[in-house]
């Protein structure tokens, strides 16, 4: 059974099934975001629906891309044989 | 706990019973020492005991309360996985160095005063160092010994600040410092953040547990910066300082984690990720946050572990470690992704995994001590985490570009390992109370909130379409990444070069001219002297002896020993004298 699950995740025939419940799977949570209780949240924010979503989002795209930068910017990035 | 019974000691003792022993033997004495030592700690009583006095202080060797007793369960269980991980393993050397590593850690966590913890925190340090050098090869070798160089400096510092702290204080007791700002408080601090890899003192743990022993680095990786953790905890809580530098650490190792291409160092970077995350909770100082930095402490070292021992897996069979290398191993290894997979989705704190219920704690800590900024970026951290953890790494290594290799699952006691580490991370998620009950203070937290829940996944689900959005960007590339190790790597260059170079061409020049100008003049003036000494003094010399030879025989000659001749010389100076003074007095008139 863990052989087939792991086969439906990699194999390229399903690909179009996988993307259809991974769009499912996201907009399920924002739904589910908008109905839920937010009496305990602490700032701002925590009150707006679908916050963490897009806080997810923005901070994978700062991630990616602020780190590139900084290794091209500080040149941190070096070939393999750097310390050899 | 009978007096005397140090849980350390099953380990001590285990590690004197290995290399005694041979096949199935040593291998029941490696699952039992740990089934040993988890009873005994299970067994233990809040108190003190083994006090002794050295060198006029009181020193107190076991201090049994709730923070060591729920470390001290965690390193037992986790020593028992590591074990079974490591079944397989022959060379005796290297269970040898676990067990010694397993016990010098639980020295420091049940050491109620600073010398018992010193001995604990330096033995640690040159064990877990074999089990780097036990992976042989230069790379290995180099790591090892920089490991060793960096935690030999940090004990010194250590040392020096627990030496200040008695003098001044007149007491070893281990205890929260007082935030005086003297010397012995920041020397005793770096000691502590050195070994919990905070920036810019992590990069030994980045250089070093890539190197390591596949079945080492799943030790390593647990005890270290845990123990490290652990003494921040009882010596520095609510110390501001550690919120900055937590939460500086969270982000820095997700950052390098976008750049790096060695599975196991991706991972130590989310090492360095992941305790930013408690050292945060150990400065914010309240009850929440020291519950929360000591859970989080507790359920990491079950999940790095699986982490570190699915990559270990795939290096153990594949014999690659670069993701440039791998690719497509989802068709023959289903079972250590799967298993890997579950300890990515406990640190990337998804619901019903151990990272939920801890990691939210801290953050719910940051948040309810009105600390905004923090929190928003604690929160962009653990997007990161499943980034690198839970999709960029089983991405590139079992999925991704096909590498062609077709490797089976690792032996069964590998697979037995990662399975008993994947039940504790589901079920410390599933089951919150089971590690709630344990933690220093009463918990009065609830992790499963419908706004907790859709928040978590939203970061999370989100994170994963824009790393599916931007996967090309992601591509690993066969590069290295420099953090602050750099420094002493080519620090220690430059310090060769300066001894290759000026001091040894300063060297050579004045042996040159030692050889040159100052020899031969040295011969020249020993030569001038010798014909001085020849032509001069022994002239002078022979001169003055052969005057006196030639004198003395005038003389001998002159002395005739005849009377007449005596006679005759006096009266012929008579005669000179009266002539003499006959003419000065005629003169004179």
């Amino acid at each position: 059974m863990i052989a087939r699950l792991v086969r439906f995740f990699g194999d390229p025939e399903p690909a179009r099934l996988r993307i259809r419940l991974s769009c499912l799977l996201l907009g399920v949570v924002v739904l589910a975001d908008l109905v839920v209780n937010r009496e305990h949240a602490a700032f701002a924010w925590d009150h707006w629906p679908g916050w963490s979503a897009l806080y997810g989002f923005i901070s994978c795209v700062v991630l990616i891309f602020a780190s590139k930068w900084l290794g091209r910017w500080a040149r941190l990035v070096r070939r393999e044989d750097y310390y050899d | 706990m009978t007096d005397g019974l140090h849980p350390a000691l099953f380990y001590l003792v285990g590690a004197l019973l290995i290399p005694l022993l041979r096949g199935r033997a040593r291998q029941v004495c490696q699952i039992v020492v740990p089934l040993l030592a988890i009873a005994c700690v299970l067994a233990l009583d809040p108190g003190s005991y083994g006090l002794v006095t050295f060198a006029g202080r009181e020193l107190v060797m076991v201090q049994v309360d709730r923070l060591s007793l729920v470390f001290g369960v965690v390193f037992t269980l986790m020593s028992l996985i590591g074990m079974v991980y490591a079944l397989h393993v022959h060379r005796p050397g290297e269970h040898i160095a676990a067990f010694l590593y397993v016990g010098s850690a639980l020295i420091v966590v049940f050491a109620g005063d600073f010398f018992t913890l010193f001995v604990g925190w330096e033995v640690m340090a040159f064990a877990s160092a074999y089990l780097i050098f036990a992976q042989g090869g230069r790379a290995a070798l180099g790591a090892g010994y920089r490991y060793l160089l960096v935690h030999v400096t940090g004990g010194v510092c250590l040392l020096a600040g627990i030496v200040l702290y008695t003098i001044a204080s007149g007491t070893a007791l281990f205890g929260p410092l007082p935030a005086d700002g003297s010397l012995a408080y920041y020397l005793i601090l770096c000691g502590f953040l050195l070994n919990a890899a905070v920036p810019p003192l992590n990069a030994w743990l980045t250089d070093a547990y890539p190197e390591a022993t596949v079945t080492g680095a799943v030790f390593l990786c647990a005890f270290t910066t845990k123990t490290a953790v652990y003494v921040l905890i009882r010596a520095y809580p609510a110390a501001e300082i550690l919120v900055v530098l937590g939460v500086i650490m969270a982000l820095y190792g997700v950052v390098y984690a976008v750049l790096e291409n060695d599975c196991r160092r991706l991972l130590g970077y989310h090492i360095v990720s992941q305790v930013g995350y408690m050292v945060a909770g150990v400065g914010i100082g309240t009850e929440l946050a020291l519950n929360g930095a000591t859970a989080h402490a507790f359920a990491h070292i079950l999940y790095k572990a699986l982490l570190f021992m699915g990559a270990g897996a795939v290096i153990y069979m594949t014999g690659r470690r670069k993701l440039t290398e791998l690719g497509g191993l989802y068709r023959t290894m289903p079972l250590t992704l799967t298993l890997y997979m579950i300890g990515a989705f406990a640190i990337s704190a998804f619901p019903f995994f151990s990272g939920f219920v801890s990691k939210s704690m801290v953050i719910a800590a940051a948040a309810g001590d009105n600390r905004a900024l923090a929190t928003l970026l604690l929160t962009m951290a653990s997007s990161g985490t499943f980034l690198h953890t839970g999709l960029k790494l089983p991405y590139y290594m079992f999925f991704g570009k096909d590498c062609g290799l077709r490797p089976a699952e690792p032996p069964r006691n590998m697979l037995l390992g990662m399975g008993l580490a994947a039940f504790f991370c589901i079920a410390i998620g599933v089951y919150p109370d089971m590690l709630y009950r344990m933690l220093p203070f009463p918990v009065d937290f609830v992790p499963y909130t419908g706004a907790h829940v859709t928040g978590s996944l939203g970061i999370l689900l989100f994170t994963g379409l824009g790393f599916f959005l931007f996967l090309r960007h992601l591509d690993p590339k066969d590069t290295v990444s420099l953090d602050t190790d750099w420094f002493y790597r080519k620090g220690a260059r430059a310090f060769l070069w300066f001894a290759e170079r000026p001091v040894a061409r300063y060297e050579g020049v004045v042996s040159e001219l030692a050889n040159t100008v100052a020899l031969r003049s040295l011969r020249l003036g020993a030569r001038a002297g010798l014909w001085f000494d020849i032509n001069v003094v022994d002239a002078v010399v022979n001169g003055v002896a052969n005057m006196t030879l030639r004198g003395g025989a005038l003389l001998r000659r002159l002395q005739t020993g005849v009377l007449s001749h005596y006679a005759t010389a006096m009266v012929a100076g008579l005669f000179v004298s009266l002539l003499l003074y006959a003419l000065f007095t005629e003169g004179g008139r």
